[in-house]
């Protein structure tokens, strides 16, 4: 199969654990390159160059304020890969979680 | 004592035919070893909550077999089977897994759970998957796998909280 260019493809586009940090770094707020550069300690092209692909994927909005243009995660995007990814991990937190119910209760038991 | 949250990691490097999957456990590793051996405890946690276990075979020793139904609301079926080739009391569990439902048998995975003493009574429970190939591996944890991104996925979690949706 094909592989979908990273600039095309969100998946691809998080793949790379550097622009996940920059998802990471932009949290639920809004912030500039700078902050973002300061955040991270990393260089500006950077932190530019991953931005410009989360960018093109759509997982990242830009807004300009006067002269800055500042960033935030753009949640309707990254929703739908989050889903995606969640089942089998879903698979393995809730049957611990059982098992933590399990082990209380045998706990409770052997007292 | 505050009770801190377990929190089950899983980790899969991109392009590896392996992952990892690590969780603690507020409890001394006989008793987890124990929940993982018989089978009135073991069905009691494996899986998710919306998904019914029946142990058709359950043989929790060196070279003994076993094989699972899950089975969901709406009555569909997911099988799974394999052999136990260690079983070594209440240090660690090697055997194999496969999953009835695919197009072709012999999509085969080894697994290795090794359980670890913590201080506090805790036990730390680490197992290795070591899948035929990556497409196999990618293919058992959903293509979200394949892209690498479960891995670090905790922190997006974080995010998705944080932001009204």
């Amino acid at each position: 199969m094909a592989r979908i260019p990273t600039t095309h493809d969100p998946f691809n586009a998080v793949a790379e654990p550097k622009r996940r940090r920059i998802l990471e770094a932009l949290g639920a707020g809004e912030h500039s390159v700078n902050e973002i550069v300061e955040a991270l300690g990393w260089p500006q092209p950077m932190v530019s160059k991953h931005l410009a692909v989360l960018k093109k994927v759509g997982l990242v909005q830009e807004r300009r304020a006067g002269r800055q243009r500042l960033y935030r995660v753009n949640v309707e995007k990254l929703k739908p890969i989050y889903d995606w990814v969640t089942p089998f991990e879903r698979y393995w937190s809730e049957s611990y979680e059982r098992l933590d119910e399990v082990l209380k209760d045998m706990k409770k038991k052997e007292k | 004592m505050t009770e801190k949250k377990n929190k089950t990691v899983i980790a899969a490097e991109p392009g590896k035919q392996e992952l990892f999957i690590t969780r603690e456990f507020d409890a001394p590793r006989e008793l987890v070893f124990k929940a993982y051996t018989d089978p009135n405890l073991y069905v009691r946690w494996i899986g998710p909550r919306d998904l019914t276990t029946t142990l058709e075979t359950f043989e929790p020793v060196s070279g003994g077999r076993w094989r699972f139904i899950q089975k969901d609301k709406d009555g569909n079926e997911y099988a799974f089977h394999g052999v136990n080739h260690e079983v070594t009391a209440s240090d660690r569990i090697i055997g194999t897994f496969e999953f009835d439902g695919l197009p072709e048998s012999g999509h085969v995975i080894l697994e290795t759970s090794k359980f670890e003493s913590l201080p506090g009574g805790r036990t730390r429970v680490r197992t290795q998957s070591v899948f035929q190939s990556v497409e196999d591996r990618d293919g058992m944890v959903a293509a979200g796998m394949e892209h690498g991104v479960v891995e670090g996925f905790e922190r997006l979690d974080e995010i998705l909280e944080g932001v009204k949706m």
